[in-house]
């Protein structure tokens, strides 16, 4: 439990800090002082994912951070792109695919970093 | 032409999440400052809301595999409300080009991570369905 209450303050200062759940936090823990497996790492996560974007939208909402109509142009077409992405997951080869998408990443990360 | 753009790239973002497992967030926070030109601070508090109803259906979804332990995941939703606390002044005390440097040593790192996942266990790693980070 103590364990469970530290992960959950940590994922909450990280992802508040950086806008995101959490989960690139939240998994690792899980799987590495906990003994979960990916799966049930992932699953338990993204639970805990939801009180935490709660918490940080609500605290920043307080401050008038929160872009309440970007939020839903954004947000809920991405729903029905999740849905379809974890179809085509099970379909496609995704392992060469994600090197690809890994470099995306990098390319933006150095965009914001200069 | 903008919201038409960034519905597409929202929905595009998910697909990409959905695909790779990665988080909503680490998509919506550069769409959200790049292509609509909110401040880093906006984008990412805004993100934390955008990231709502895929967590919801990701939940939803996982919860029917069975992955997802509820009592585990109520302790660290419970303890990350305080650490968000920290997290959000932290945020609102940076300068705005020093969070969105910020932002971008985590993408970096998350690509480190994406490489690092696949280079150790492809074959469980990718088949998890509905993984959303």
């Amino acid at each position: 439990m103590p364990k469970l209450l530290a992960i959950g303050l940590v994922a909450g200062f990280f992802g508040a800090i950086f806008g995101v759940g959490g989960g690139i936090v939240i998994v690792p823990l899980l799987t590495l002082l906990l003994a979960f497996d990916q799966r049930r790492a992932a699953g338990t996560s993204l639970a805990a994912i939801l009180v935490a974007s709660v918490a940080g939208a609500v605290t920043y909402g307080f401050h008038g951070d929160v872009k309440v109509g970007a939020a839903a142009l954004v947000g809920i077409p991405a729903v029905f792109g999740v849905l379809l992405g974890t179809t085509l997951q099970q379909r496609i080869p995704v392992q060469k695919l994600s090197y690809g998408f890994a470099a995306v990443l990098a390319v933006v990360g150095v965009r914001l970093l200069l | 032409m903008t919201v038409a753009l960034v519905i597409l790239i929202g929905a595009l973002g998910g697909v990409l999440a959905g695909l790779f497992g990665v988080g909503g967030g680490i998509l919506f926070v550069p769409t959200l400052a790049l292509v609509l030109g909110l401040t880093q601070l906006h984008a990412e508090a805004t993100s934390l809301l955008a990231i709502l109803p895929t967590a919801l259906a990701g939940t939803w979804r996982q919860r029917r595999y069975g992955n997802v332990d509820v009592r585990a995941a109520a302790l660290i939703g419970v303890a990350s409300i305080v650490g968000v606390q920290g997290g959000v002044l932290v945020a609102e005390s940076l300068a705005d080009s020093t969070l969105r440097r910020l932002f971008g040593a985590l993408l970096l790192v998350t690509a480190a991570h994406i490489v690092w996942r696949l280079r150790r266990k492809p074959a469980e790693e990718s088949s998890i369905p509905g993984r959303i980070r």
